[in-house]
């Protein structure tokens, strides 16, 4: 007897959702970001408006002055979703351990000048603070954003900011032999010196924006914009002079987030202002008004770390922003 | 058949943006759907380009990563950063 061995071919009826289907316009296979992302938030069917805000219903398009037709234009470049996300995440993040396990065996926080060693308690330790801020804006963004596309990759930021500030405060506690005594004093720094008094303003000045769109700008945009290229690259190479070489190694992956999560806003942005002229003229506005209060709050830090270079390097960081604006589509 | 190479891939989601990137970076590529797996057979030449998968699936791919999904290859094989090359050639 002898036994033939068929191989039978069974078409799935569908390839995806059929939501996810009306959206590619076929009823192709879709990818998880797709499928994760499109249409996933409430449009309609709400029983009752929220008691702690009757104005609006829970997921409302009014929350900003933004307009969009589509809300899932805002395509993540990275497409992110939880999976590729965590992956992304865990990878990036087990490098900065054996940056800190190296660091920690080679002592190299011992080669850092006792002057510079203060100055990192001045600027980049307090900068948690900022990062918990920012964590801040993006709970917000996610909580009265619109559309899973800008809510979900808001609340992976999020994860992001906390998780940076969660370096800045290790290296904090190995600048301070294990202890958290400069942790405390870097608090101070933030609530009482005078050079960080124009930054903490601004960043809680853009916690209680009403415009979830405006504080995406403010805070992803203009804040980071300036913040990051100024310490992790400006006060990071002066650092340098002064046998601070740990901490770049340290800081390592806010670099690479920053230029990662960088691609986003881009995206974001990029496409609200191509939406329609109101946007181009509101968020254009926005950037101008919030670049201005960036550039004014981080005068004093920068001047404080840079010293005579202050001035340059402000110009520069600023210049490459509203280049980078420009290119977005603003008028800057 | 000589003169044909061909790559055998997993139909599945990581696989997915390389199958479309080798269809569209070699328009004289013929895909044959089996259960759970594709078979891409090409004339002369089949190459896959990371830059076209990289673009689809948004980071960085690294040619290597085919390992994940590959079933099956006929030709000979180039590889570098860039790309990977099935020919019969030298």
């Amino acid at each position: 007897m002898s036994i033939e061995i068929k191989t039978m071919n069974v078409e799935p009826k569908r390839q995806t959702f059929a939501h996810v289907a009306r959206r590619l316009g076929s009823d192709a296979p879709a990818t998880r970001y797709e499928e994760g992302v499109y249409d996933l938030q409430a449009t309609t069917h709400f029983h009752y408006r929220p008691i702690w805000g009757p104005e609006m219903w829970h997921f409302d398009e009014g929350r900003t002055a933004i307009k969009m037709e589509d809300w899932y234009k805002f395509k993540d470049p990275r497409q992110y979703y939880y999976g590729t996300y965590t992956i992304a995440r865990a990878n990036m993040h087990q490098t900065t351990d054996r940056n800190f396990a190296f660091e920690e065996k080679r002592n190299l926080m011992s080669n850092i000048d006792p002057a510079w060693r203060e100055m990192l308690v001045n600027y980049l330790i307090p900068l948690r603070h900022y990062e918990w801020g920012a964590n801040m804006n993006a709970c917000s963004i996610s909580d009265a954003g619109y559309g899973t596309a800008i809510t979900s990759a808001a609340i992976f930021t999020a994860g992001d900011r906390l998780g940076i500030a969660q370096i800045l405060s290790r290296i904090g506690i190995a600048l301070g032999d294990g202890t958290g005594e400069l942790l405390d004093e870097a608090k101070s720094q933030w609530m009482d010196a005078e050079a960080w008094q124009g930054t903490r303003k601004m960043v809680e000045d853009s916690l209680v924006l009403k415009d979830w769109f405006e504080a995406l700008l403010a805070q992803f945009l203009v804040m980071d914009g300036l913040v990051y290229p100024l310490a992790y690259n400006h006060f990071d190479n002066e650092g340098q002079k002064h046998g601070a070489a740990a901490i770049s190694i340290l800081c390592e992956f806010m670099v690479d987030w920053s230029a990662e999560h960088n691609r986003w806003v881009d995206a974001v942005i990029k496409v609200a202002a191509k939406e329609s002229e109101e946007n181009q003229r509101l968020l254009s506005e926005w950037y101008r008004q919030w670049r201005q209060v960036a550039v004014e709050a981080l005068q004093p830090l920068t001047a404080q770390v840079l010293g005579d270079g202050a001035e340059t390097a402000l110009a520069e960081v600023s210049e490459q922003l509203d280049l980078r604006a420009g290119k977005l589509g603003l008028t800057v | 058949m000589a003169g044909i190479v061909s790559i055998t891939l997993q139909n599945n989601d990581e696989a997915r943006p390389v199958i479309e990137s080798i269809m569209q970076d070699n328009p004289s590529a013929n895909a044959n759907y089996m259960p759970g797996v594709v078979k891409i057979d090409c004339p002369e030449r089949l190459v896959v380009k990371a830059e076209s998968v990289s673009e689809r699936i948004g980071r960085d791919w690294d040619p290597q990563e085919i390992h994940l999904t590959i079933v099956s290859m006929g030709g000979s094989l180039d590889e570098d950063d860039e790309e990977l090359v099935l020919s019969w050639g030298a």
